[in-house]
């Protein structure tokens, strides 16, 4: 007993943090399990009460469950990658001119930066919808890249400034020294060494777009993104591929995420042992 | 490669600087700075943190532009020169070597942006990476190298590219003791090889006189003395000097004539001449400066040569440092002078208390100018 | 999340821009406005005059329509109107976030601390688990809350049990499920910020407050809490600024005595089509948000060793 005691002491704080990953994992596993699940309706898409009936109907016709779920799918992707697009070009620049320059009004830039991550969604999506309406903008594919851009620049401006900041500034002056123009410099140089912050940033864009429904709500008109469709698929009863389809999402950036952290392992690894 | 060229001046390679300033704001940097560094010669800056050697050498490099004055190159004014245009390259303090590329490719870069052949450059760049002793190291990384095989690819990334100058800045700052000796040792053999003009910024005094032929002793942004190691050591022009490059005793002093050959001074009541080819200034308060190594204590007056000025003293401290003993001998009047006898094993080491003879030859004296103002002359400002 | 990423990945050396610009940039004070210009026209357009006109908007006679057209007549009314019918789910809104962002802190500042300072070779993979929830879509990982706490299975279920409750118990559809909802989507906006302060915590103090025979409690309030207080701060405001704001929680997990203030804009703005009410609420929302956040900033700033 007083083994177990003493070994709680000392783990407390280690089981204390893998019970609340446990927690932030369960959703998770549930969405997993529910993927493989045959619910009786669809208005019991989203329990378990009565224990798994174990299918793979919802992987092998992940389109099947509706005509619009596969459509709203592709939406989602197409705004996620032009919006990524969009918002990684304009926030780098902003990145490059927030940490290399000094000018006047850079306070207060990134003050500007700083709010659109401090103002509810709500808040955005509404006050956009009221430019929409005032301005008789229609609102519908358009407007949801726009309002999804604008969420995202202040996330990409964050992400490759830290890059930027941790980079030694004597690597562009190196290279100058070294008969590399501006151009050249930047390309050879700059560019590499920033890409990784600029490629994070491009993947935080395209998951905050692919998953936003409540600014794109206001926004959308008629089209359906994929959260659209789940949210408006609640009402009337959640095919059961909804499940297959986050669960691939999230396998997929599984992988992703995987192979990045085994590739800096190894490289830490090599790095260490030379 | 060229062959290696004796500083002579006025040499169509030279590198000159006149007059240069630069403001950062209000505050100077440096300060109308005039100096020629002959091509082909190895010149150290030698200075303080924060004394203008670098801003220097940024200037020269082209990566300051200056807010005055002119930088000449080989007869060419280069001041306004972008930095990638100009036939100069520099070694960095941190090295700053590219991570993303291999060793062979950030050596190389230079060449490659200059659009040299790929085979050329392979070729260059085993024959540098030879010269610094990295064969083989070609696919590697800067992450997997150690500080002085980092420091080697600098050397050898800006020396593929044959500038006409090369700047190093503190470019052995990050090294240990012994790894230091070893390279200052190594960029002297390589700069005779190569025949390029080196820019050496150190704050390391040591460093600068084992390897320059000429030394600018920096501060406050002007240069105080510039001259080949041994003028500046034996023959400082200002007291800054005197203790920035090793230690001096000077005494308060002031000129009171002439005799022949002399100038005669006067210190603590005390009569001193000193040969005129050692004297700075010629009337008015002077310092009186010796160094330590110059000092000679006599357990005995009567041991003192006739030639030597002496004057009494008595021990306060004593610290055995090996190859030498320091002293401090507190003269009559109060001021604690310091001392270094060489264990040569004739004396053994004097104790705290002894009252002995401080004695030494009038022509390793000199006599500085002294303003009111300073005080107290600067001691160990690197 | 990313403001955290990118605080983490930068923690190194951050190295300020050059008193003047870098060689090669000097002769053009334009570049970083030319930088600047794209991006900050978006933000200008798309964020800035959104806010104004969502003002304006708030103001306009409440009497309009979308086919009579609007009128800025000033109406403040409308303001006192948003608060007279709708100070309940704006009061609960503040106290759900509040509550939500607690238990995040709670929750969140032992796994941050385990992740950064217990982690060793398990961290990258503990910081994986905090992430990797983000790329399922979150509506249906609300949805699955609705699975856990259902009246039915083994979590009710092996509560009853266990508690010998009645059946008269749920969780879900109460205020239970809707606040532990928000506590979940919005936890690793906690941990992330935490684990970024945290990991730059040179465990040599720790080991300096233990020598200087601190009990580990006291060494968790003198030296680390103080020292991460800055995550402590970007944490909570990243949970509750969202949490304030959120409805698909109240929503999917909640019942019509939960709603948010969220769910009132959201139905006046795009079913009822009563944009100016709409309108004064999002304001209000801001400026209670606001409220709250500068006392506590202003708290935290002052009292920095609690």
């Amino acid at each position: 007993m007083r083994r177990v005691g003493r070994f709680l002491a000392r783990y407390w704080v280690m089981a204390v943090g893998l019970a609340v990953l446990a927690y932030m994992a369960a959703p998770v596993v549930v969405v997993l399990l529910l993927s493989f699940n045959q619910p009786a309706n669809r208005s019991t898409t989203f329990l378990l009460d009565d224990g798994i009936h174990w299918t793979l109907n919802n992987w092998t016709d992940i389109c099947g469950g509706s005509e619009t779920i596969c459509p709203a799918l592709s939406t989602s992707i197409q705004v996620g990658l032009i919006s990524t697009l969009i918002a990684t070009v304009l926030g780098t620049l902003i990145a490059f001119a927030l940490v290399r320059h000094r000018f006047f009004g850079r306070g207060a830039s990134n003050v500007l930066i700083f709010l659109p991550m401090a103002t509810p969604e709500i808040v955005m999506g509404s006050s956009l919808l009221a430019l929409f309406v005032s301005a008789g903008v229609p609102t519908g594919f358009g407007t949801i890249v726009i309002a999804h851009v604008m969420f995202c620049i202040s996330f990409v401006v964050v992400t490759v400034k830290a890059r930027l900041a941790g980079m030694d500034p004597r690597l562009q002056e190196a290279a100058m020294d070294l008969y590399a123009t501006p151009f050249a410099t930047f390309r050879q140089v700059t560019l590499p060494l920033v890409m990784p912050g600029i490629v994070a940033a491009a993947l935080l864009s395209f998951s905050l777009s692919f998953d936003d429904y409540i600014i794109t709500t206001f926004n959308s008109g008629n089209v359906v993104t994929f959260p659209l469709f789940v949210w408006g698929a609640n009402q009337r009863g959640i095919p059961p591929q909804v499940n297959a389809i986050a669960s691939a999402m999230f396998l997929i950036a599984f992988v992703f995420v995987a192979i990045g952290q085994i590739r800096n392992a190894r490289r830490a690894r090599r790095a260490a042992t030379s | 490669m060229t062959v290696p060229t004796q500083p002579t001046g006025g040499h169509a390679g030279d590198l000159e600087l006149s007059a240069v300033t630069k403001r950062f704001g209000a505050f100077t940097a440096v300060d109308q700075l005039s100096l020629t560094v002959p091509e082909g010669s190895f010149f150290a800056l030698l200075g303080a943190s924060g004394c203008g050697k670098t801003t220097t050498l940024r200037m020269v490099a082209g990566l300051e532009e200056p807010t005055a004055g002119t930088v000449v190159l080989g007869g060419r004014d280069i001041t306004r020169v972008r930095p990638y245009a100009r036939p100069v390259n520099t070694v960095f303090q941190s090295y700053a070597l590219f991570p993303h590329m291999t060793i062979a490719e950030n050596v190389g870069f230079g060449l490659k942006q200059k659009r040299v052949g790929r085979k050329e450059i392979a070729d260059r760049v085993r024959e540098m990476l030879a010269l610094v002793e990295l064969t083989g190291f070609d696919h590697r990384r800067p992450a997997q190298l150690s500080g002085g095989q980092q420091q080697r690819v600098a050397l050898a990334r800006a020396l593929i590219n044959r500038p006409q100058v090369l700047l190093l800045d503190e470019p052995l700052g990050a090294l240990d003791l012994k790894l230091r000796r070893q390279m200052q040792i190594e960029l002297k053999r390589i700069q005779t090889e190569v025949g390029i003009t080196f820019v050496h910024v150190t704050h390391d005094q040591e460093e600068a006189m084992t390897m320059a032929d000429t030394v600018a002793v920096m501060n406050a942004g002007r240069i105080e003395q510039l001259g080949a190691p041994t003028e500046i050591y034996e023959f400082p022009t200002t007291a800054f000097v005197a203790n920035f490059l090793g230690q001096s005793n000077l005494l308060t002093a002031s000129v009171t004539g002439a005799n022949g050959g002399d100038v005669l001074v006067e210190a603590y009541g005390k009569r001193f001449a000193v040969p005129a080819g050692r004297c700075r200034v010629s009337d008015g308060s002077a310092y009186l400066g010796v160094r330590p190594e110059k000092l000679h204590v006599a357990v005995d007056s009567a041991t003192v040569p006739g030639s030597h000025i002496h004057v009494p003293g008595e021990i306060t401290d004593s610290s055995y440092v090996g190859v030498s003993t320091q002293y401090l001998v507190r003269a009559p009047w109060g001021e604690e002078l310091s001392v270094f006898a060489p264990n040569s094993g004739t004396e053994g080491p004097l104790q705290p208390g002894a009252h002995v003879s401080l004695h030494w030859h009038p022509s390793h004296s000199f006599l500085l100018a002294r303003d009111n103002e300073v005080a107290e002359p600067v001691l160990e400002a690197a | 999340m990313s403001t955290v990423l990118a605080t983490s990945a930068g923690s190194g050396t951050a190295y300020e821009p050059p008193p003047e610009p870098v060689a090669g940039g000097r002769r053009r004070r334009w570049l970083p406005y030319a930088l600047l210009l794209p991006g900050f026209a978006w933000l200008g357009l798309f964020f800035a005059a959104p806010m104004v006109s969502l003002f304006t908007t708030s103001l306009y006679d409440p009497s309009g329509s979308e086919e009579t057209g609007y009128q800025l007549t000033w109406a403040f009314g409308n303001y006192w109107d948003a608060l007279d019918l709708y100070h309940e789910q704006f009061l609960r809104s503040l106290l759900y976030a509040f509550i939500a962002t607690v238990a995040c802190l709670i929750l969140g500042y032992p796994l941050a601390y385990a992740i950064a300072v217990k982690g060793g070779r398990w961290k990258n993979l503990m910081l994986v688990g905090v992430i990797a929830p983000f790329f399922t879509s979150f509506l249906v990982r609300t949805l699955a809350w609705k699975t856990i706490l259902s009246d039915h299975w083994i979590v009710v279920g092996g509560l009853k049990r266990v508690f010998a409750l009645g059946d008269d118990f749920h969780l879900i559809n109460t205020e239970f499920s809707v606040i532990a909802g928000l506590t979940y989507n919005f936890l690793p906006f906690m941990v992330l910020p935490l684990y970024a302060s945290l990991e730059k915590l040179d465990p040599r103090l720790l080991e300096a407050a233990n020598d200087l025979y601190a009990t580990p409690w006291r060494t968790f309030r003198q030296v680390t809490l103080p020292l991460s207080l800055p995550g402590v701060v970007s944490g909570t405001l990243m949970t509750f600024i969202p949490a304030a704001g959120d409805y698909i929680n109240a929503e999917l997990l909640g019942n019509p005595k939960t709603t948010m203030i969220g769910n009132v804009v959201q139905s006046r703005f795009l079913t009822i089509h009563d944009y100016p009410l709409a309108a004064a609420l999002s304001f209000v929302l801001m400026a209670g948000i606001l409220i709250m956040v500068l006392i506590y900033v202003r708290r935290a700033g002052t009292d920095e060793v609690v």
